[in-house]
C-alpha cells in the first residue's frame, strides 16, 4: 500500500483509525498495559493526523467527495442508479474541513491530559475506547453527506458521551447526569430521525445534496426544519434546549467535558448544515434567520447569568459553554437572516457568518483549556466548590497561567483569540441590529465579571492552610493544556491567516448551496 | 501587515495594540521611577494598610470567598433569578417538557410568520 492510496482513502481513514484504536485499546489493555496509554495516544494522533490531512487536501484542492464502496473515478452518481447517489458517501468542503481542524487538535490535546488524569482510576481501557468513539463520532458527523449517516454518528456521539460521563459515579451525580443527557439527546436525536423519515419520504433519496436540489418549501418540510433545529440546538446546548447540558457537563470529568464541546459544536455543525446547504436555497423570508438569531440572543444572556451565582467551578463554566453558543449562533443566523439579499450578505452578512464560524473554533479551545485547567485543579484540591478555594495560584502556577488565558480569551480581551471572533460579531451584528449588537457586548462583559469572580476564588489571595500539600499537576496535563493556550495566543495574534485559510472556505461552502449540490451531483439530476 | 483583521466596518491589528500596551507601560514604569524610591520599604507604616485604625486581621483569613462576589448584582436580579433558577430544576420530565414547547413555538413560528 503506498501513500497514493493512502491519501485517496483518507475519508475511510477517518473514521476507521478511531473506531480501530477504540476496539483494540481493551486488548491492549488486557495482554499490554502498559504500552495501553501509549496505544490510546497514538492511536488519537493518527486519528488527528488523518483529520489535519483530509482538512489539508481540501484546502488544497477543494472538496472531497468520498463514495463508500464505489470504485476509484465512478464519482457519485452510478450509472444505472436513475440519477441517484444510492451510496453512503462523504462530503468534505470547507467547513467540514474546518469542523476537523477544530476536532482534531481539541482531541488530541484532551487524550495527552487524560491519560495522566485518569491514571488514579480503573476501567481505562473502557474509557479510552468510548473516548475513542466520541472522536469517530464527531469525526463523522462533519464528514457525511447522507442524512441517515449523519443520524449513526451522532447517535454515536451521544452514546459515548452519556457513557463517559457516568464513567466515574461520583456517589451517582454522574450517572444522573449522563442520564439526563442521554435522554433529552435520544428525544432529539429522534425528532430529527423523524425530519430525515420526512424528507426521504418525499424525495426518495438520505443524500443531503440531492434533497437540496429538489426541496420546496412545504409545511411538512418546515416541520421537518423545526426539528432538525431543535434536535440539533439541543446537542449544541442552545435554550431553551440547554436544560441537560449544565447537569451534564458539571459532573464529567473535566477532559471529557473538553471534548464534549466540540461534541456540541457538531450539532451546530448539523444545523448550519441543515440551514444552508439543503434549506438555503429555498427560504424567502428572513424568519427562520431570525429564530437562529433568537436562539444565540436567548444562550448568551440567559448562559452568562445563570453562569455568576454559580458556586460549582465546572457548572459555572458548563453555563458559559451554553452562553458562547450564542455567539455562534447570533453571527450565523444574521447571515441566515440575510441570505437572499447580496448587497446585505456582501455588506455585513458573509462578516457575521465568519465570525460565529471563527468563534466556534477559538471557543473549542480556550473553553477546552477552560475545563483542563479546572480539572487540573480538581485533580489536586478533590474541590468543586468555590468558596472552598483559593490561594491556589501559589501552588500551581503553570495552572493559573493557562486558565488565565483561557478567562481573558473567553472574555473577549485582546489580543486573545476571544477578541477577534467577537469583534467580527459586534461590528456584523451592529449594521443588522444595533440593540443585539449591545446584548452581546454587555454578555461579554458579564462573562469578564464571572471569570473574575472565578480566577480570584481559586487563585488569588493568601495560602489557605487545607492545601499546603497541593503541588503542580504532571507535566502531560500541563503539555496537553499548552497545546491548547498556543492556539489561543496564535490565534488572537495572526486572526487574519486563521480567517484566510480556514474560516472564509468554510463560510464560502456554506453561502455557496449550488457548490456543495454539484460537489455531489456534478451535472447530474 | 501580519495580524490585519479587516472586519468590513474598521481593521484589528494584535500587534499594533501589543505595542501600543507595551508603551504605555513603558511610561508606567518611567513614572514609577520617579517616585519616593524607599517607599517600598517592608515593616514601615508605608506599605502597611489602613483599616480604620483595626488591626490587621491574619493572611489566611482576609481571602474573599466566591460566595461574596456579585451578591448585590443576583440580589438586584432577583426577581429575575428567582423565576429562572427554578426552570433548571434537574428533573428530566421538565428537561424533556421544555424541549416539546420549544419546537412547537418554532413551527408556529416558522409556519405562521
Amino acid at each position: 500500500m503506498n501513500a497514493d492510496v493512502l491519501l485517496a482513502n483518507l475519508p475511510a481513514l477517518l473514521i476507521a483509525v478511531p473506531l480501530f484504536g477504540a476496539f483494540m485499546t481493551p486488548v491492549f489493555g488486557r495482554f499490554l498495559p502498559k504500552i495501553r496509554d501509549a496505544w490510546v495516544i497514538l492511536a488519537s494522533f493518527a486519528a488527528s493526523a488523518v483529520a489535519l490531512l483530509l482538512a489539508a487536501q481540501v484546502y488544497a484542492k477543494g472538496a472531497v467527495v468520498y463514495v463508500f464502496g464505489a470504485a476509484p473515478g465512478t464519482g457519485a452518481v452510478p450509472v444505472d442508479s436513475g440519477g441517484i447517489p444510492i451510496r453512503i458517501l462523504f462530503n468534505i468542503d470547507g467547513f467540514g474541513a474546518f469542523m476537523l481542524v477544530s476536532a482534531a487538535i481539541v482531541s488530541f490535546a484532551v487524550i495527552l491530559y487524560l491519560t495522566v488524569s485518569q491514571s488514579r482510576r480503573s476501567s481505562r481501557s473502557e474509557f479510552y475506547a468510548l473516548y475513542l468513539l466520541l472522536v469517530a463520532g464527531v469525526f463523522g458527523m462533519v464528514s457525511t453527506g447522507d442524512m441517515f449517516n449523519f443520524f449513526v454518528f451522532l447517535e454515536i456521539n451521544s452514546l459515548a458521551a452519556s457513557a463517559l460521563i457516568a464513567y466515574h459515579r461520583n456517589g451517582g451525580l454522574a450517572a444522573e447526569g449522563a442520564l439526563k443527557y442521554l435522554i433529552v439527546n435520544t428525544v432529539g436525536g429522534l425528532m430529527i430521525l423523524f425530519a430525515i423519515g420526512l424528507l426521504y419520504a418525499q424525495y426518495n433519496s438520505l443524500n443531503m445534496a440531492v434533497i437540496a436540489s429538489s426541496l420546496s418549501l412545504t409545511t411538512l418540510n418546515l416541520l421537518a426544519l423545526v426539528l432538525f433545529i431543535a434536535g440539533l440546538a439541543t446537542k449544541a446546548g442552545a435554550v431553551p434546549f440547554h436544560f441537560a447540558t449544565p447537569d451534564a457537563y458539571s459532573v464529567a470529568p473535566s477532559g471529557v467535558t473538553a471534548l464534549m464541546i466540540v461534541a456540541s459544536q457538531a450539532g451546530l455543525y448539523g444545523m448550519f448544515r441543515i440551514l444552508f446547504s439543503v434549506y438555503g436555497g429555498v427560504f424567502t423570508s428572513a424568519t427562520v434567520g431570525w429564530i437562529v438569531i433568537v436562539l444565540g440572543v436567548l444562550s448568551m444572556f440567559i448562559g452568562v447569568t445563570m453562569a455568576i451565582p454559580q458556586k460549582d467551578i465546572k457548572r459555572l463554566l458548563s453555563y458559559h459553554a451554553v452562553s458562547q453558543t450564542g455567539y455562534m449562533l447570533l453571527g450565523v443566523g444574521v447571515a441566515l437572516a440575510v441570505l437572499g439579499d447580496v448587497t446585505l450578505t456582501n455588506a455585513f452578512g458573509q462578516m457575521a457568518m465568519e465570525g460565529g464560524l471563527f468563534h466556534i473554533i477559538n471557543h473549542a479551545m480556550y473553553k477546552g483549556l477552560l475545563f483542563l485547567a479546572v480539572g487540573a485543579v480538581i485533580y489536586r484540591t478533590g474541590v468543586w466548590n468555590l468558596n472552598e478555594m483559593g490561594g491556589l495560584g501559589h501552588k500551581m502556577k503553570w495552572t493559573m497561567i493557562f486558565f488565565l488565558i483561557g478567562a481573558l480569551a473567553i472574555a473577549g480581551i485582546p489580543p486573545f483569540n476571544g477578541f477577534a471572533s467577537k469583534l467580527m460579531i459586534y461590528e456584523s451584528t451592529f449594521a443588522f441590529n444595533p440593540a443585539i449588537a449591545i446584548i452581546a457586548m454587555v454578555v461579554s462583559i458579564l462573562t469578564l465579571a464571572s471569570f473574575m469572580k472565578v480566577f480570584h476564588s481559586v487563585f488569588m489571595g493568601p495560602e489557605l492552610p487545607e492545601y499546603a500539600g497541593v503541588r503542580e499537576v504532571p507535566k502531560r496535563m500541563l503539555a496537553g493544556m499548552a497545546i491548547l493556550a498556543v492556539f489561543v495566543i496564535a490565534f488572537g495574534l495572526v486572526p487574519d491567516l486563521v480567517v484566510d485559510t480556514l474560516i472564509t472556505p468554510a463560510a464560502d461552502a456554506l453561502l455557496h448551496q449550488g457548490q456543495y449540490i454539484l460537489s455531489v451531483l456534478g451535472g447530474g439530476l | 501587515m501580519i495580524g490585519t483583521l479587516v472586519t468590513g466596518f474598521g481593521f484589528w491589528n494584535p500587534l499594533i495594540w501589543i505595542i501600543v500596551i507595551a508603551v504605555a507601560l513603558l511610561f508606567s514604569w518611567l513614572i514609577w521611577r520617579c517616585g519616593e524610591a524607599d517607599y517600598d520599604e517592608e515593616n514601615t507604616e508605608t506599605t502597611a494598610p489602613y483599616l480604620s485604625g483595626n488591626a490587621e486581621p491574619e493572611k489566611g483569613a482576609v481571602h474573599i470567598r466566591a460566595g461574596n462576589m456579585y451578591w448585590g448584582f443576583t440580589k438586584a436580579l432577583s426577581a429575575y433569578y428567582n423565576r429562572l433558577t427554578p426552570l433548571h430544576s434537574g428533573i428530566v420530565n421538565d428537561y424533556v417538557s421544555w424541549f416539546l414547547i420549544g419546537v412547537v413555538i418554532l413551527f408556529v413560528v416558522v409556519v405562521l410568520v
